[in-house]
């Protein structure tokens, strides 16, 4: 039993380097089972039966992260120039990924709503953020996504994100917001 | 070269106009049969026992009409006394008295059996010019009927009629409010937590209509301007309805309808309710902000067609549409919130200039556009009943607050309004709905 002895000492010493401090006294040395010798032919059922658990568990854990990040890409905001209503070319690729997402959860609904900053006169902000949310409309409708899916609503500047009254602000505040409206549940990423 | 031309216009106009935003008197044309070129006659409106917020109220009526240098005197108990005044029944007029002081006219109000006599004394001639009585009702009443006697005053003195007989309507915190023309006696119209718009007044003053806005949707609520029974205008129950204004005859209301395709103005029979008939065709740009003509023919809106919103005219059926307000593509600012004055002869609305709206006016027929605010933030303009006072929404003062620019003088003053305010609507002059003696 030399052999592993000293191997228990290099892996002391390789954790205490890569602790990079003295070793504790009082810490026990890892256990060196599974860098010493293969594994001595572990019960095959109840290995196998763990690993499909966490197998299942990081699928669903990443089935849950995916889904969230496609929740997000559906929810992705997407930002206008002062006094525009034209799809930047920044935020094109934005939409592209919810038009992939609509493609592939055909019962899924959304709203789009328009949103203006509070420079302009509050009126023509009600029809200009009208004309935001139609153009993102038109936007997926010429990626092939069904009118009948996608809602347009208009707030104007009555629900600023952002109170400030300076550019960044501003910039926050001009915008589509999209909110799922029904077929929410169970949404599958695109291929 | 012509458009270094019209920015050369522009500029000048600008730089003489600029100075029409102060309380200096103009010294340019007067209308009225006592005006003398720059001058407004002195006016005193003597005091007197008795009815003290009546004589307050016409005083400061008089005042905001701005048709008057108004003489100020302390207590006239002691020099109301005789000295070649005439010799009226409201006791003696010491005509030299107050000739002395600068005034040419004097306005003595008294109490007569259930209201007020007014008398308007003519200091040059030396002789009284009018005097008419009038009741008082008690209530809400009252204040109207106090103003129409000062309305009734200016005309006698300054040949033209005040607005003082008027009421505004505007927004704050998402509320319609009521006031009088002086800003007294407010009242809300809708109920809190909702959010309300670009309210408008039907030319009887007796209906309102505004933007009822919900999750970004809205119609346009028809109601009675004391409340009570509202419908929605016919063709506004789905998606954005916004901006909404009364034909003259009452009849029909023209608004924006916003959906998917863009906005675009339509018009409703408000009487029968029914017939909502498209005007504009946008194809995805925005047509808003109708106002009518005075004789009903003609609506002026606003258009995104050629860029930036701009300020066009059409007949009211929708043919004939063009432009109103000259504009250079890319040099000018957005117009927005047009208002055509009452004698069909100007339309006020608000134009960007260096990133802040300011108040404009568009002369119909000679389509010259002129500057009339520069100091802050001003939009929204609406025109009051005499056709001299346009009502707008100022941040200088600090927040959003309703002002007045007298445009012959260049007088601005502050309405009084509380918190944030506004999209200010000016009525007409309300009449009585019963008629008064004239005695």
């Amino acid at each position: 039993m030399r052999a592993p002895s000293l191997l228990m000492l290099f892996a002391a010493a390789a954790f205490a380097v890569a602790c990079g401090g003295s070793p504790a006294p009082e810490e026990p040395a890892p256990e060196p089972t599974p860098i010493a010798e293969p594994a001595p032919a572990p019960e095959p059922v109840d290995d196998s039966a763990e690993r499909e658990r966490m197998e299942r568990e990081r699928m669903a854990r990443e089935a849950e992260e995916r889904s969230r990040a496609v929740a997000a890409d559906l929810a992705a905001m997407i930002n206008f120039d002062y006094d525009q209503a034209t799809v930047r070319q920044a935020d094109q690729a934005t939409l592209d990924r919810k038009a992939a997402i609509l493609q592939a959860n055909p019962n899924v609904k959304l709203r789009i709503s328009g949103h203006a900053d509070e420079r302009g006169s509050d009126e023509y902000n009600l029809a200009l953020a009208n004309r935001r949310a139609a153009a993102a409309k038109r936007y997926l409708e010429n990626k092939g996504i069904d009118g009948s899916r996608l809602e347009v609503i208009s707030y104007g500047e009555e629900r600023p994100l952002n109170p400030g009254t300076d550019e960044a602000a501003y910039a926050q505040n001009r915008r589509d917001e999209f909110e799922v409206t029904s077929g929410g549940d169970n949404i599958v990423a695109p291929q | 070269m012509i458009r270094y031309l019209f920015l050369f216009l522009s500029f000048t106009a600008a730089r003489t106009l600029r100075a029409q935003d102060t309380t200096r008197v103009d010294q340019g044309v007067r209308v009225g049969v006592d005006y003398r070129p720059g001058v407004r006659p002195g006016l005193v409106v003597l005091p007197g026992p008795g009815i003290d917020s009546a004589r307050a109220m016409i005083r400061r009526d008089l005042d905001y009409s701005d048709r008057f240098e108004m003489i100020t005197v302390a207590d006239a108990s002691a020099l109301s006394t005789a000295g070649g005044g005439a010799q009226e029944e409201g006791g003696p007029v010491n005509y030299a008295l107050y000739k002395g002081l600068g005034a040419e006219f004097a306005v003595e109000l008294s109490e007569a059996a259930g209201g007020v006599t007014a008398r308007l004394h003519d200091l040059n001639a030396g002789r009284l010019r009018n005097q008419q009585t009038v009741p008082l009702p008690a209530g809400s009443d009252f204040r109207l009927e106090v103003h129409r006697l000062a309305d009734e005053i200016t005309r006698w003195a300054s040949g033209t009629v005040g607005a003082a007989s008027s009421r505004m309507l505007f927004v704050s915190g998402g509320r319609v409010y009521r006031a009088d023309s002086d800003g007294h006696d407010l009242t809300p119209l809708t109920p809190a937590g909702q959010t309300a718009l670009s309210p408008a007044w039907s030319p009887d003053g007796q209906r309102i209509a505004f933007t009822q806005l919900g999750e970004g949707r809205g119609g346009v609520v028809v109601q009675a301007h004391s409340g009570g029974a509202a419908f929605l205008a016919p063709g506004s129950q789905t998606a954005l309805n916004i901006t909404p204004a009364f034909s003259p005859d009452g009849r029909t209301l023209a608004y924006a309808h916003s959906d998917e395709r863009g906005t675009d103005i339509y018009i409703a029979n408000v009487i029968e309710r029914c017939c909502a008939q498209r005007l504009t065709v946008g194809r995805y740009a925005d047509n808003l902000s109708p106002t009518f003509s005075p004789d009903g023919r003609r609506i002026a809106f606003i258009s995104t067609r050629a860029g930036p919103p701009q300020l066009y005219v059409m007949a009211a059926d929708g043919t004939d549409q063009e432009l109103l307000a000259p504009f250079d593509y890319g040099a000018t600012g957005s117009s927005n919130a047009p208002d055509w004055s009452p004698d069909g002869a100007n339309v006020v609305f608000h134009r960007e200039v260096s990133g802040s709206p300011q108040i404009f006016l568009v002369d119909v027929s000679g389509r010259r556009v002129r500057q009339l605010t520069s100091s802050g933030r001003n939009e929204d303009p609406t025109w009051a009943p005499d056709g001299r006072h346009v009502a707008f929404v100022s941040d200088r003062s600090g927040r959003r607050q309703i002002w007045i620019v007298d445009i012959e003088t260049g007088r601005v003053r502050q309405l009084a309004t509380p918190g944030a305010t506004r999209l200010p609507s000016w009525s007409r002059r309300l009449g009585r709905t019963t008629p008064v003696p004239n005695p």
